[in-house]
């Protein structure tokens, strides 16, 4: 009987906790059984009291190594990095805008943006508020680095764990797809239109309630292939590309091999898309 | 109103009744004199408590979770009632889920897919009451694949999402579809809307069929 065999302490001694931790994560059975009265019957447990203990301990020690291994995960390690990213990027923009205003209002000729902040951060202050101004110039360029930093770590790592969606898409915009959805399995299990749209939710929502026109595309719009195409021919464009990036998607994630037909199959379609452009001019 | 479960009630928090278990604070909640809030707009089953649906909870029970999430309303199950499973799909708030059980010692997480109970029912002993949260479509195809742990009579108080089964769709269609689906398995005892606390979500009591 599967209640028999499936029940979680079968191999379990206290002295051997991998057993239960393996029992618990991969073991199964069709339906509950009493496994309370079960295990103090078999001589697990004293009493149904220590059971539990027993129990608590298990599930927490087989729960937390399973969160540890699929939050390790590489593609979730990928979402992370992303993610921090545009993290760093946006805020040290943010700041480079308060410093602008600040530093103005101390030195001359200060610059905008992250390159006006390296400028303050090289200038020597000269009182207390100067000497904040500075400091908070190398904040900005400190994260305005290690957003960098974090780019050159997304462009090593992506290509490792998505080759096909990297070579596609670039590994910025691999990581940003596998981050949207939630991770590479969820990605490869998504329909090419979702893929599409991904980034535009608002839109698609919008669209879905009736009141707007359906959105061609989401982030892949920074691809070359979506932006460099001209504006009528953007949706298929999308279609084409989203197409193939769901095929690498699932290529990278059941088989984890790299195939090159899937661009140079893109290639051929995105060159049928822009000739109709060209046959127009 | 419909009476509490023993080891819930409701107690003052700066002047504010509010809804309270035992237990050691989870999610930054206000305690006071060892209580602690329970917050209905982050809970479903608490929002079915504030708005008076007979749950008929009454405390002690043996319970399963489905979509214990971070732990936030588990916990407070954990407070009240017996032994308590927890089943969690997402690594990310299973996380957290850890950090609820680890002083509840009746509280036992577990990373699994409600949709595929033979993964747990190795570990999972048949309970008095499944609670589920879910957000996944297909909500009430898993309450039903879930009734395995309960016995003849035996509760479920689920919150029907409408929105996870269709983003377009009017809400009050989507949970009779739902409902109907629910009585293949059950035997509906009492509906309410969750509003003002959660929108466009069903609360729902329900006993196993025999």
């Amino acid at each position: 009987m599967s209640d028999e065999t499936g029940r979680w302490f079968a191999d379990a001694t206290p002295d051997e906790p991998e057993r239960a931790n393996t029992a618990i994560r991969q073991g199964s059975a069709d339906a509950p059984a009493d496994w309370p009265t079960r295990a103090v019957d078999a001589g697990f447990a004293a009493d149904e009291a220590a059971y539990y203990d027993a129990l608590h301990e298990a599930t927490l020690a087989a729960t937390g190594a399973a969160v540890r291994e699929a939050e390790r995960a590489d593609d979730q390690q990928l979402l992370h990095a992303v993610r921090a990213m545009d993290d760093c990027e946006r805020t040290a923009n943010e700041l480079a805008e308060r410093l602008h205003e600040w530093a103005g209002s101390l030195f001359a000729g200060v610059g905008t943006g992250i390159d006006g902040a390296r400028g303050v951060a090289e200038r020597d202050p000269d009182g207390p508020a100067e000497e904040r101004a500075v400091a908070l110039a190398e904040r900005v360029v400190g994260l305005a680095d290690e957003a960098a930093d974090l780019r050159a770590h997304i462009e090593r790592t992506a290509p490792e764990v998505a080759p096909n969606l990297a070579t596609l898409a670039g590994p910025v915009l691999a990581a940003r797809l596998i981050a949207l959805a939630g991770g590479l399995e969820s990605l490869a299990k998504k329909p090419a239109g979702t893929i599409q749209v991904l980034g535009a939710e608002d839109a698609l929502f919008a669209h879905l309630r009736g009141r707007a026109p359906s959105p061609k595309h989401g982030v892949i719009y920074v691809h070359e292939y979506v932006r460099g195409t001209r504006e009528e021919d953007r949706g298929s464009a999308a279609r084409a590309l989203a197409g193939k990036l769901a095929i690498a998607a699932r290529g990278d994630h059941y088989r984890g091999e790299f195939n090159p037909a899937i661009e140079r199959q893109l290639e051929e379609r995105m060159a049928t898309i822009r000739a109709r452009g060209e046959a127009d001019e | 109103m419909s009476e509490l479960p023993a080891g819930v009630e409701r107690r003052p928090f700066d002047g504010e009744e509010r809804l309270a278990t035992q237990g050691p604070p989870v999610y930054g909640e206000p305690t006071a004199n060892g209580w602690r809030a329970w917050d209905a707009r982050r809970s479903k089953l608490g929002a079915m408590l504030e708005t008076g649906m007979d749950t008929g909870l009454v405390g002690g029970e043996t319970v399963l979770y489905l979509g214990a999430a971070s732990g936030t309303t588990v916990s407070h199950v954990a407070d009240f009632a017996g032994p308590t499973y927890a089943i969690e799909f997402a690594a990310r708030p299973a996380r957290d889920l850890l950090d609820a059980a680890a002083p509840r010692d009746r509280l036992f997480p577990l990373l699994k897919d409600a949709r595929t109970p033979e993964t747990y029912a190795h570990v999972v002993e048949p309970v008095d009451v499944v609670i589920q949260d879910v957000a996944t479509r297909g909500q009430a195809a898993v309450a039903n694949a879930n009734a395995r742990f309960l016995d003849e009579g035996g509760l479920l108080l689920a919150a029907i999402k409408a929105r996870s089964e269709d983003v377009v769709a009017d809400p009050s269609a989507v949970f009779e579809r739902e409902l109907d689906t629910l009585r293949e398995a059950y035997e509906i005892r009492e509906t309410a809307r969750l509003e003002p606390f959660h929108e466009d979500h069903l609360g729902v009591v329900a006993r196993r069929r025999g």
